[in-house]
């Protein structure tokens, strides 16, 4: 079974009188362990696709299925439940809570799942040294470089061991040689099993993937698998 | 488990942002400061008052009925004209009554009056003189410090002796023996046979240590010949108070013979008519109190709601992240109440800071404490009017749309 099946997504948004059809039926799967892009030019619906995948939104019509659950008809506390424990996103601006360390960031998302103190401090623990981070996890964001930073935020969404890492533009941010670094922890834990979505607009990047899925006007222009 | 580990993180964070913005929290919870000054000032000082008071008033004795000519409370002028017109009790009346009432413990007649009293070259003017029985010393409730007080044999024959209140004996005799010594009352030589017991202020306005006991004999053949009497009645039990006012009313019906169907030409008088008048006044304190208090607690929640808001709004972003990593509603609403909560605890803490200091200064005027029960009752105001006032913007914060939120720069 895919882990993730898309039949028929739609998304409108109403603006004024205008609606706006940001998504147009679309239908896609996505199996366990895959490295995927998906690429567009702006107002193509990547940014609208990423939080229809990301249960950060819900599709005006269509069947979500994530993981044998149907998210599109879900609460928003159930679409919470969903985001903890089966989503880790990356975002461009890293998106790390600036009075926290960076031990406490990564910790964040197994305070929700409901972990007592000592395991959590373990996995975060772990996932940072994973990305490398070993040697700052009580550095606040400010005192970071911004390729660490996105190392801690990848660390974040790797702690509660989800089924998929949805990355935004992930490299967006960062100097071409901070981007590569951070391009190689992901195609390192593609290479270890972890399903991985990238959104970008950038060729080089998205090049990194496996699959590559080209959107334009709400619909999907292209999916094929990407020649290296 | 999981709601303790939600909450102990909900209870940092909130504390964590109260840190942050420390000058603004301390200035906007100003109103619940000046509102939990309020609540503990009047809480202190209608407790200190009625203490007071209650001290004061127990020299009426709880079990002692006053039988009179007038009421101590008349509430209105034309009560006041028809009791005017009201016949005295006199001597007979008071006779009578003690001979047919037998359910009381002891019954003694009071006259009061204002003289001067000497002793040697030294004088003492405006001493309550009170004319009584040996009766006086069950009724009137007070001790002998030294000597004795009258005897049924001096009482009955108005002999002259009297015996003298604490601070007229301190005041006159500044030392000197004072048992058998002679002093003048009104020109009048008595011999003192007793020293009474301090028994401090009425209300804080007279002293009861200043008076001189005499027999009532002897205060009507030389100073009022038929005075208007009060007569005390010591009930001895304060279950049967009722029942011996019923039997005394009764009595006094009789004996001044009012017509069946005619209102009482006489009041009864006790301790408790002076607790309720008083309760009233203080009721209508708390009310006054509790109306300020109730204006700066809503101003200051007000406020309290406002900078809520605000917190909310410069952290949407940050509301967006949680959100997108699996806080739920209840995580986020959680995390803003804690976070009204917090400053408005801490506005309860500076004001009960505030107020024990007050406290103290008002220790001047009356026996005032702050009680354990008044600084929970702050505390838990001011929590209460954090969940209130922060319950709209935190509730507005958990309904943050998270893709909106995360938009949000």
């Amino acid at each position: 079974m895919s882990l993730i099946r898309l039949d028929r997504i739609s998304r409108y948004y109403r603006m004024g009188a205008e609606t706006i059809r940001a998504l147009e039926e679309v239908s896609l799967t996505i199996d366990r362990g895959e490295y995927v892009a998906i690429m567009g030019p702006s107002g193509s619906g990547k940014s609208t696709l990423m939080n229809l995948l990301g249960c950060l939104d819900t599709p005006t019509s269509g069947v979500y299925e994530l993981n044998g659950l149907n998210v599109s008809e879900m609460d928003d506390n159930q679409l919470a439940e969903v985001r903890n424990r089966e989503i880790g996103f990356v975002f461009q601006t890293f998106n790390l809570l600036p009075r926290a360390t960076a031990l406490r960031n990564v910790e964040l998302p197994l305070i929700y799942a409901g972990l007592a103190a000592e395991e959590r401090r373990q996995r975060a623990l772990e996932a940072l040294e994973r990305v490398g981070l070993g040697g700052r996890v009580n550095h606040k964001p400010m005192e970071l470089s911004g390729g660490q930073g996105q190392r801690v935020a990848i660390a974040r969404a790797l702690v509660n061991r989800p089924s998929i890492l949805l990355a935004d533009e992930p490299t967006g941010n960062l100097d071409s040689k901070t981007g590569m670094e951070i391009m190689a922890i992901f195609n390192d834990l593609a290479a270890t099993g972890h399903t991985i979505i990238l959104v970008t607009h950038e060729e080089d990047i998205a090049h990194c993937a496996r699959r590559m899925i080209r959107l334009r006007d709400g619909r999907i222009a292209s999916d094929e698998p990407v020649r290296k | 488990m999981r709601f303790i580990i939600e909450l102990h993180e909900a209870l940092l964070i909130a504390w964590d942002a109260v840190r942050a913005n420390k000058l603004r929290a301390g200035l906007t919870t100003l109103g619940i400061v000046v509102g939990i000054v309020t609540v503990t000032l009047m809480g202190t000082a209608i407790q200190g008052i009625q203490r007071g008071f209650r001290q004061s008033i127990s020299v009426l004795g709880t079990d002692v009925l006053y039988v009179q000519r007038f009421d101590w409370f008349i509430n209105s002028h034309a009560e006041w004209l028809r009791q005017q017109r009201r016949r005295e009790i006199t001597w007979s009346q008071f006779k009578a009554l003690e001979r047919q009432l037998n359910s009381a413990r002891a019954v003694a007649p009071m006259v009061d009056i204002r003289e001067a009293v000497k002793y040697k070259n030294r004088s003492a003017t405006g001493v309550t003189i009170i004319g009584t029985t040996d009766q006086f010393l069950v009724t009137g409730g007070v001790g002998i410090s030294e000597g004795r007080f009258i005897t049924p044999e001096e009482s009955e024959g108005g002999r002259p002796v009297c015996v003298v209140g604490a601070q007229t004996a301190t005041n006159l005799f500044r030392g000197e023996p004072i048992l058998g010594s002679r002093v003048y009352v009104g020109g009048h030589p008595f011999e003192v046979v007793g020293v009474l017991e301090k028994q401090g202020e009425f209300l804080g306005a007279f002293s009861l240590d200043n008076q001189v006991v005499i027999p009532i004999g002897q205060l009507t053949a030389h100073f009022v010949p038929f005075p208007d009497y009060t007569i005390q009645v010591k009930v001895g039990d304060e279950s049967r108070l009722e029942d011996v006012r019923e039997e005394v009313r009764g009595l006094m019906r009789k004996i001044r013979h009012v017509q069946p169907g005619d209102d009482d030409d006489f009041a009864i008088n006790q301790q408790d008519q002076f607790i309720k008048t008083f309760n009233r006044v203080t009721g209508v304190i708390a009310t006054v109190g509790l109306f300020i208090t109730g204006l700066s607690l809503f101003v200051g929640g007000i406020g309290i709601m406002n900078i809520m808001f605000v917190s909310v709004a410069e952290r949407t972003r940050e509301i967006g992240i949680r959100k997108a990593i699996g806080a739920k509603r209840r995580n986020i609403l959680i995390q803003f109440l804690l976070e009204s909560m917090c400053i408005c605890l801490f506005g309860g803490c500076i004001g009960l800071a505030l107020a024990a200091p007050l406290t103290l200064a008002l220790r001047r005027l009356m026996p005032a404490t702050m009680s354990f029960g008044l600084v929970g009752l702050s505390l838990g105001v001011s929590l209460v009017v954090g969940v209130i006032a922060g319950f709209m913007p935190a509730w507005r914060a958990a309904r943050l749309n998270p893709v909106e939120a995360l938009r949000n720069e």
